[in-house]
């Protein structure tokens, strides 16, 4: 058995209480709140009313490509703008808020126990740039034109040209502006989490006893700080090229038999810059999967997770590595063939941090007292699927296997299982997990079993037989498919099959949608700590947490966070501000 | 803001020798950084962030500049001024630039004052760099106004690549708009140093947080960081 070590002694309180904001009206309480918890909620249900946007888009796609020629309105430039605005907002405005702005703002400040983020004021204007940059968005739905058909991508010189929808109307432009938008929101909420992480934790509370879910948020949100910049620099060029007439990215280029004005840009600098920002984002999505999920797993197994440390270091090399890699999107560039070399190399080096997270989740099931509650079910469905795209990603990687995958089918199942899929099933998990902490009531079970399993079967009969569409060399983003040689009826008959699935999966949202408003009122109270789980925020005084957080007194965190089934414990866990005197530790010393 | 200091660092255990005490010191209780208020570091972490979009910003210039297959202006006669009938290359800018840096002088001595609680000098170096940094930006549109009436545009210009003339607006313009801001809030902290709102302890309005003379210093980390960048530009755009 492990060594049983009594938990570090803790020091005396060095620093004071920062006075808080105290909200004057209800205006100041719920809606220009400066509380952390309520600017996360705004941010998830601003996130969660985009994503729906996003949700139906991908029901239009899906329309087209299952049933071609059925359906009139759906244009070729109409399924290019789907395909764009489905993949931006998925990505940027669903994914990426919903962790850093929603989890981020909620469970920072609880689990390492503060009292707020270190400036909510800047908090708050987080959120709002962050509205404003969702209006701007949706705003492009309604601009003459409509929005851009560029590609999430976005790439130029076709992104600001004419033949693209919105190229040379306003949705370019619109969605330019919004990214821009986003990213100064963004900074500013994530100066807070970082600074709140690195400076605001409470007595006793070591970088190496938070809880993984604050680690991998952090690490994600110190690599949005360094890589949103790239996005941002590249979207003032663009802008640029497309308002101006600059010639950043724009090659002497010839539109429709006219000579353009540009001269001399580089389409490939786009892309260099578009990537260096892309793929750490890929990882700014995964990295909190990732600890959210360690977190899941932990508690419903009843048991310490497994190489904590071990874990930790591996969500900092992979947001360091991630920085490495860019250009392994970019094989098809043209760019010389030298650089396919560093960056597959690089690529496949980031798999061995990753793989040591996969084996340490499935080590720490081993022989754990499993419930098979529905945030374990979420989190077992994500192991499986993310290593599932994790190895086509291996694929892909590679240059000589990714040049004849590119731009298939292949590509889609693989980005889809491993960013789309896997870090869904973990928010999922976690508004199951988490949703008793924020409104003192447990989600239905009953429903919440139905949305788990259709869900996660769906998704695999959605995206896996889209890796043998890919192998048969099936492109992506075609609108049209049906005249092609290679288009053979079997592989109709998958999309077809697809899109349908496509739509029970859809359906099966709207029913967690549904569980998620009729429980504010009818679910089940969930008391202070139904999951009997370790972390501070299920040691507050009130559920849900009041303004202020943990009442009069800070909690002194004794222990790390993963003390569940400690031999000699009177329970089967043991909250991190239990003193060491009254109970053994597992920490790792 | 006072509390968000750490004073008595006397508690800390003696730690491990190499990697693993610099990693046992980062990872310490509360805080990573032990004397840094939540301000400051904030600020010192924007201004990593702001650094890689410069960097993003500068290589882009480089990249554009060193693939381009017409000829780059030649810096030394674009930005020449004909005084007293001769012309001396890039003299507008060592102007300008001795300005800026000179404003970074005047900053770090308000942030000395402030620390001694010198109402009075602090505020009135505050207003010289705020007024050193608004004779930049002024030499800046001087300097804009005269390339643009000579043929310089985003698209184009009369000498060879159209990306000289993009960059430069972009780069110098993002540049122009940070010391803008500098100058806006300068002129805000002097005020609050003026009205003795640190010794005061008064409330931010929009914050309701009490601000102390470190908040001086901080805005001294943006100012220089902004002056640091300019000689990045300087070296880059103007001696390349």
């Amino acid at each position: 058995m492990v060594d049983v070590t009594p938990a570090d002694a803790v020091p005396p309180a060095e620093v004071g209480e920062v006075e808080l904001y105290h909200p004057h009206s209800w205006w100041t309480k719920y809606v220009f709140s400066q509380d952390a918890k309520v600017i996360a909620v705004q941010y998830s249900a601003t996130a969660t009313a985009i994503g729906l946007v996003a949700l139906v888009l991908s029901w239009l796609m899906r329309l087209q490509l299952g049933f071609p020629g059925t359906f009139d309105f759906i244009t070729p430039e109409a399924y290019y703008q789907f395909i764009t605005m489905h993949g931006m907002i998925m990505v940027i405005y669903l994914l990426t808020a919903l962790f850093l702005g929603g989890f981020g703002n909620y469970l920072i400040p609880l689990m390492v126990g503060a009292r707020d983020m270190v400036f909510p004021y800047v908090n708050m204007l987080s959120y709002w740039v962050y509205l404003l940059a969702v209006l701007v968005l949706v705003s492009s739905f309604f601009a003459p034109g409509g929005p851009t058909g560029a590609g999430w991508t976005l790439y130029p010189p076709q992104a600001i040209m004419t033949g693209t929808p919105g190229g040379q109307d306003w949705g370019i432009i619109l969605m330019l502006s919004s990214l821009i938008l986003f990213i100064i929101g963004f900074t500013m909420g994530g100066l807070n989490y970082v600074v709140t992480v690195l400076q605001g934790r409470t007595r006793g509370m070591t970088l190496m006893r938070l809880p993984l879910t604050v680690w991998g948020i952090f690490t994600a949100t110190v690599m949005a700080l360094l890589a949103f910049p790239a996005l941002f620099v590249a979207c003032v060029m663009m802008l640029l090229d497309r308002v101006l007439g600059t010639s950043f990215f724009m090659p002497a280029i010839v539109e429709m038999g006219t000579q353009l004005q540009h001269n001399g840009g580089s389409p490939i600098l786009f892309q260099h810059l578009f990537w260096f920002f892309g793929h750490p984002e890929v990882y700014i999505v995964a990295l909190p999967a990732f600890g959210i999920v360690s977190d899941l797993i932990s508690t419903h197994a009843r048991k310490n997770i497994f190489g904590y440390r071990m874990m930790v270091w591996a969500i900092i090399a992979i947001g360091a590595l991630s920085f490495v890699v860019w250009a392994h999107h970019m094989y098809v560039s043209g760019m010389h063939p030298y650089f396919g070399f560093f960056f597959a190399t690089t690529t496949l080096i980031i798999a061995v941090p990753t793989a040591i997270k996969v084996y340490n989740w499935v080590l720490t099931l081993w022989r754990g007292d499993i419930h098979l509650t529905i945030p374990m079910l979420f989190a077992l469905a994500f192991i499986v699927t993310f290593v599932n795209g994790g190895l086509t990603g291996l694929f892909l990687g590679n240059v000589v296997v990714d040049v004849p995958l590119s731009d298939t089918m292949f590509v889609v199942a693989h980005f889809h299982m491993v960013m789309g899929v896997a870090p869904i099933l973990v928010i999922f998990g976690a508004i199951y997990h988490w949703y008793p902490k924020v409104t003192g009531r447990m989600l239905d079970e009953t429903l919440g079993k139905f949305h788990f399993w259709v869900t996660f079967l769906g998704a695999y009969l959605i995206f896996f037989p889209m890796h043998y569409l890919g192998l048969m060399g099936i492109p992506r983003r075609y609108a049209e498919l049906t005249d092609m040689t290679i288009m053979t009826e079997s592989a109709h008959h998958l999309n077809s099959f697809i899109s349908i699935m496509a739509f029970i999966v859809g359906f099966a949202q709207m029913v967690f949608l549904f569980n998620l408003i009729w429980s504010i009122r009818h679910g089940r109270e969930a008391g202070g700590n139904p999951w009997r789980a370790t972390t501070l925020e299920w040691q507050t005084p009130e559920t849900p947490p009041a303004h202020g957080n943990f009442g009069k007194e800070l909690p002194i965190v004794y222990r790390w966070a993963y003390d569940y089934s400690v031999p000699g414990a009177k329970e089967d866990f043991i909250p991190q501000n239990v003193p060491g005197d009254f109970a053994p530790s597992r920490e790792p010393a | 803001m006072a509390e968000t200091t750490m004073t008595h660092t006397s508690q800390m255990e003696p730690r491990p020798a190499g990697w693993r005490g610099i990693a046992a010191d980062w990872a310490s209780d509360q805080r990573a950084f032990k004397n840094v208020s939540w301000g400051k570091a904030m600020m010192w972490i924007f201004l990593l962030s702001d650094t890689f979009i410069f960097g993003c910003f500068l290589l882009s210039y480089m990249t554009a500049r060193i693939s381009t297959r017409v000829p780059w202006p030649n810096p030394s006669e674009v930005f020449a001024l004909r005084i007293g009938g001769s012309e001396i290359p890039l003299i507008l800018i060592a102007i300008m630039t001795f300005v800026l840096i000179s404003s970074s002088g005047t900053m770090a001595m308000a942030v000395n004052f402030g620390y001694r609680r010198d109402r009075r000098k602090t505020a009135i170096l505050m207003l010289l760099t705020a007024a050193l940094g608004a004779t930049f930006v002024g030499m800046q549109a001087f300097e804009w106004t005269k390339l643009i009436t000579e043929g310089v545009r985003p698209w184009g210009n009369p000498w060879g690549a159209a990306q000289f003339g993009s960059c430069f607006f972009m780069i110098t313009g993002f540049h122009g708009t940070h010391v803008t801001i500098g100058v806006i809030f300068l002129i805000i902290v002097a005020r609050k140093v003026w009205r003795g709102d640190f010794d005061t302890g008064r409330p931010g309005y929009f914050t309701s947080r009490r601000g102390r003379y470190e908040n001086v210093e901080i805005m001294g980390l943006y100012w220089h960081f902004v002056d640091l960048v300019w000689v990045f530009i300087f070296a880059f755009f103007y001696l390349w």
